[in-house]
Parts: C-alpha cells; structure tokens; sequence
C-alpha cells in the first residue's frame, strides 16, 4: 500500500494539541491507526512523556517537516528526523503561504527530488494539482497526499471535482487525503471516492471527547472503504422508484 | 566562545557539538543536531568543531500532524 508497507487501517492520526499524552494514547488505539505523524522540535516540557509513547506504540512512524518553509530546511529537518525515528518514512511539508498552510509545490518537488535520491520514502503533502502530482512521481515519490482543505480548518474536501479527477488520472497509485478533515462523513467520502488513506488530526484532538471521536474515525473510513470496494451505484438527475410498480393494488 | 543554542545565546568552553551535548545535558541518543542548517549525523558529533557565532539546533521527537 505504502512503500511495500501493508496495513490494516487506511487511517493515521496527528498526535498534536490533545488534552493530555494518555487521551492521545486512548485515542490511538480506539482509532485502530496503525500509522502516527511527529515532529522534530526544541524539548518541551512534555518530551520525556512523548517518547515514552512513542516507544511504547505499536505504531509505524510518519515524522513531519510541518513548519518548514524553504527547501533547505525540509530537507535538513528530514535528514535529521531519519536519524532519531530511525525510518526513511517522512511526511514532507514545504509550506508556501503562512495563512493557509498552502504547499509550495516548487518547494516541494525540488526537496522530494534531494530525499528520493537520498532514499527516503516520501510523503508529500500537496495540491490536487495533476502536473505537481505528476512532479513528485518522477521525482521518485510512490504516495501522493493531497489537501482536503487547509490544515486544521476541518472544511472537508473542499474541492471534490478535483480530488475526483486526481483519483482518475494516478489510478494505481497510493492518494492519502491529508489534512482539512473535520468531521468523519468527510472521511468516509474520501475514501468512498477511491483514496487509499486519510490523515488527519486537529478533528480527533479538538473534539469534545477524542478517543470516541478517534473511534468514529476509524469506522468512517473503514466504511467508506468498503463502499467504495463494493461500487457505488451511479447518480441520476430523476427519481427512480425502488419499489416495483407491478402488483400494485387499485385503490383509486 | 558565544554560540547559540535552539535560539538562545550561551557562552561555552566546549570545543565539539559532542561535548555542548553532554555539557548542555542532553540525552545524545534522543536528539537530532544541526550546525548553521546543515543537518549533523551523530557518528560525526565528536568531530565537529564549534566556532564563535555558530547556531546549533538539538531536536527532539514531539508531538506533530
């Protein structure tokens, strides 16, 4: 599914901005999640707490280079995260614009070329723009992750037409909506149109209570995984009765 | 010498990014390092000479999206 990686839930959490390190570990395991996201930062107050959990997880590791802006410090931020996740996996952010967290996909496809050739498993997290996807493919990325809407705005998949077509033109090859996702009806529609995964975490970690909403999560997308696999049935302008007209009674 | 460290500014007599490690009190295998944005592997710590000015950056795992 992902790099020669298979797994069983096509969801990864964010383990950012929950109310404590035990709800966020409650949240993991009810969410099934068998993929989590990190950063690299300064030490915190909370560092010692966070590794212990990490190195208690039974989950694969997606670190980050959220925050970076330019090229230089994606690629030194990935580099450095290889060396203390100890994987080659790496959620690769370069952001162009400060209000919307909107990728630069100059940026972008400029530091997945340096870390593919590097080795590195990259996750970029893009547009739905087909020649960037095209981009990070020849670059040497075997995922693509584009936005549903900006990061932590919960909006949904903001522009359906385009992630529609984005499924169409890369058939085959891993999409992982990442970010924007508020609600899990808007999972479920992702998945339901074809995507392999969602990643999100801000509407796990901001809801009134996170495990049952993490749970919620997990089911949407399973749901919704399996509708897709089981074919959606084609939309029509008119209605079309379900129960059939013959046998009907006359009662007029 | 004066050299910053995560943004801040410390004065150090160490002469390696090994030694600001140890004398900072970090737990070497639970950093990453890097010297004026160039990323420094661990195994090359020891060897890596600190001069006046520089910017070192120690990073840890955290919390992330």
């Amino acid at each position: 599914m992902f790099y020669d990686v298979d797994l069983t839930s096509r969801l990864m959490l964010g383990t950012a901005q929950y109310p404590s390190p035990k709800i966020l570990l409650e949240a993991i395991e009810a969410s099934g999640a068998e993929v989590i996201t990190a950063s690299l930062r300064r030490e915190g107050v909370a560092g010692g707490a966070f590794r212990d959990l990490l190195a208690n997880s039974r989950c694969r590791l997606l670190p980050n280079t959220a925050g970076c802006h330019t090229v230089r410090e994606a690629v030194t931020t990935a580099r450095m995260a290889r060396e203390v996740f100890g994987t080659s996996w790496i959620k690769l952010e370069v952001i162009g614009h400060a209000d919307t967290l909107q990728p630069d996909p100059f940026g972008l496809v400029e530091a997945a070329h340096v870390l593919c050739s590097e080795g590195f498993d990259v996750f970029p997290y893009t547009t739905e723009d087909l020649i960037v996807g095209e981009k990070l493919l020849e670059a040497g990325c075997k995922v693509l992750m584009p936005w549903g809407a900006p990061i932590g705005s919960g909006q949904g998949l903001r522009n359906l037409a385009g992630l529609r077509t984005m499924r169409a033109h890369f058939s085959g090859v891993p999409l992982v909506v990442d970010a924007g996702i508020g609600a899990p009806s808007q999972a479920a529609q992702a998945m339901e149109l074809g995507f392999d995964g969602v990643l999100l975490n801000t509407a796990v970690a901001k809801a009134v209570d996170p495990v049952g909403m993490a749970r919620a999560f997990g089911r949407a997308i399973q749901a919704g995984r399996e509708g897709f696999e089981a074919g959606l049935m084609p939309e029509r302008d008119m209605a079309s009765a379900s129960t059939p007209v013959f046998g009907m009674a006359e009662l007029a | 010498m004066r050299i910053e460290l995560n943004g801040q500014n410390i004065e150090t007599q160490v002469r390696t990014l090994a030694d600001l490690l140890i004398e900072q009190g970090f737990e070497s295998p639970c950093v990453a390092t890097a010297l004026n944005g160039d990323f420094i592997a661990r195994p090359l710590r020891s060897e890596t000479r600190l001069n006046d000015g520089v910017k070192v950056e120690v990073l840890s795992p955290m919390q992330g999206g």
